[in-house]
């Protein structure tokens, strides 16, 4: 459940929400790790929830020593009122057997706050793609009916391309579904979406997993040909250090 | 044997089972009070509290923890006993609580262990401090570190903890998980002042020279209960040797 950091909570009422989906690469995560950065958004909150695997840290998006030592959640809410823009953190995988009640939790927060439209930034495994998928751009989209609505010249516009329906057993059965394999819950909160009218849009890459940080700004980029974001370059925060482990040895050589 | 999922959901509940003293008090709807809460996770942050606090023989046993999970060895049942995870209050300064926890406690049991604990203690006015062992192996940094600076202690604090920590925050990009993730998140949620003090050690077992590297935390600790820092690193050596030796295939 959402918990107000501030003395005064936080209204979300006709905001756009950005979340990631915990997925192949951690892109989402990472392009929205961008997202906070870069536009010095301000946490409001914390998504309190026993679906996610405790972790804590230091101020991922320190920029001295002023602001390093402030602790950090799994899952927190960060705004910036200004461009009625509020962004959902995840840092930690969802554990195994609470994917859909952390699907609920999500949901239920996000009726209750009255978010104008929400975002999922996602990822696929690039090594599932069928044929026509390995074709052209690796991003893609998914909207929801309600949001189509209101969004629909915005799309045409972009000129995005939609995740198509592929068969899920080539050879046994035909018929196009819509698969997300290492999206995590995308597929799940889109297809709730769908149902529960929700006006909600998934922006998804395939890649895989490795350096993905050009995968996330790929997808941030993607994201602001629509949003809006931001005028001039994405900052990287300073906990992108060390990523792939310690530094090395010099004895080693 | 067990036949289904819910029944498997059923047998990870943690449950807290206290003394009658202190369960009466729970069932009148009363919580715990509690200025100080001790927390112990792993065994040389254990054996620290044991030798410096504990020996001093002014507490009681007031409760234990259960949490049965995959890693539970055989005696320590659901049902169980196993002294993993025990709760132990001063005599003459009831409201000063420490928890040993030694035993693991599974991805899926964290957020309900520390809901439940936190949900019986009175919360205004508390400190926590969580003593906690972890690997060097989990400490990224820059520059290679060399054998020789583990054992290390790094902290964090929740932003309600205004007290100075006795070492270095923990710097970026190194994160904590596991139980005192879990009881920090708490806090800081909450507004509850909690610090926890991370040990890296390069050594896997009970480690008398790893213990060691919480003597700084008693000059905090000792404001509200009695410390015994005359205690010798060779009464840490004792306690190492009669601690449960799991293999010795690498001596």
């Amino acid at each position: 459940m959402f918990i107000s950091s501030q003395d005064s909570p936080a209204t979300f009422q006709g905001f756009t929400l950005v979340m990631p989906a915990v997925a192949v690469g951690n892109v989402g995560q990472l392009a929205v790790d961008l997202i906070v950065s870069t536009l010095n958004m301000r946490r409001v909150g914390y998504f309190h929830t026993d679906c996610l695997i405790p972790m804590a840290g230091n101020n991922p998006y320190a920029s001295g020593k002023a602001d390093a030592e402030e602790l950090h959640t799994p899952a927190e809410v960060y705004t910036a009122a200004e461009l009625k823009l509020a962004v959902l953190q995840i840092r930690a995988p969802i554990i195994q057997t609470r994917s859909k009640k952390f699907r609920q939790q999500l949901k239920s927060w996000i009726k209750a706050s009255g978010f104008s439209r929400t975002v999922v930034l996602s990822s696929s495994h690039a090594y599932q793609r069928d044929d026509q998928q390995l074709q052209g751009t690796s991003l893609r989209y998914l909207m929801t009916p309600s949001l189509l609505a209101a969004s629909a010249d915005a799309l045409k516009e972009l000129g995005w391309r939609e995740m198509e329906r592929i068969p899920a057993f080539p050879g046994v059965d035909a018929e196009p579904r819509l698969c997300i394999p290492g999206g995590g819950i995308t597929k799940g909160l889109y297809t709730d979406g769908c149902a529960e009218d929700l006006p909600l849009a998934v922006l998804l890459l395939f890649c895989s997993e490795g350096d993905n940080i050009p995968d996330a700004f790929a997808l941030v980029n993607h994201l602001n040909d629509w949003l809006h974001l931001l005028d001039g370059q994405w900052k990287i925060p300073t906990s992108w250090s060390l990523l792939f482990g310690s530094g090395i040895p010099p004895a080693l050589f | 044997p067990v036949s289904n999922k819910s029944e498997v959901f059923l047998l990870r509940t943690v449950h807290l089972h206290w003394n009658p003293e202190v369960s009466e008090l729970l069932r009148a709807g009363n919580k715990v009070q509690c200025s100080s809460f001790i927390l112990a996770v792993g065994h040389n942050a254990a054996s620290f509290l044991s030798v410096y606090i504990l020996a001093s023989a002014n507490w009681d046993a007031v409760g234990r923890g259960v949490a049965w999970n995959e890693r539970s060895r055989s005696g320590t049942g659901p049902s169980g006993e196993g002294s993993a995870c025990v709760f132990y209050r001063h005599k003459d300064e009831p409201a000063v609580l420490i928890c040993h926890v030694t035993c693991h406690i599974a991805e899926d049991q964290l957020f309900q262990w520390t809901e439940k604990v936190f949900g019986y203690l009175q919360t205004r006015g508390l400190t926590v401090t969580v003593l906690s062992d972890s690997s060097v192996a989990d400490y990224k940094t820059a520059d290679y570190l060399c054998s020789s600076s583990a054992p290390f202690l790094r902290s964090l604090r929740s932003s309600a903890f205004s007290d100075q920590p006795v070492c270095q925050s923990l710097e970026q990009p190194n994160i904590i998980t596991g139980l005192p993730a879990a009881v920090l998140n708490h806090c800081q949620v909450h507004s509850i002042a909690a610090v926890v003090y991370q040990c890296y050690s390069d050594v896997t077992g009970p480690d008398s020279i790893t213990m060691d590297k919480y003597k700084p935390v008693l000059t905090k600790l000792g404001r509200s209960i009695q410390v015994d820092s005359s205690r010798s690193t060779d009464v840490l050596r004792n306690f190492v040797r009669s601690s449960e030796i799991q293999s010795n295939l690498y001596i």
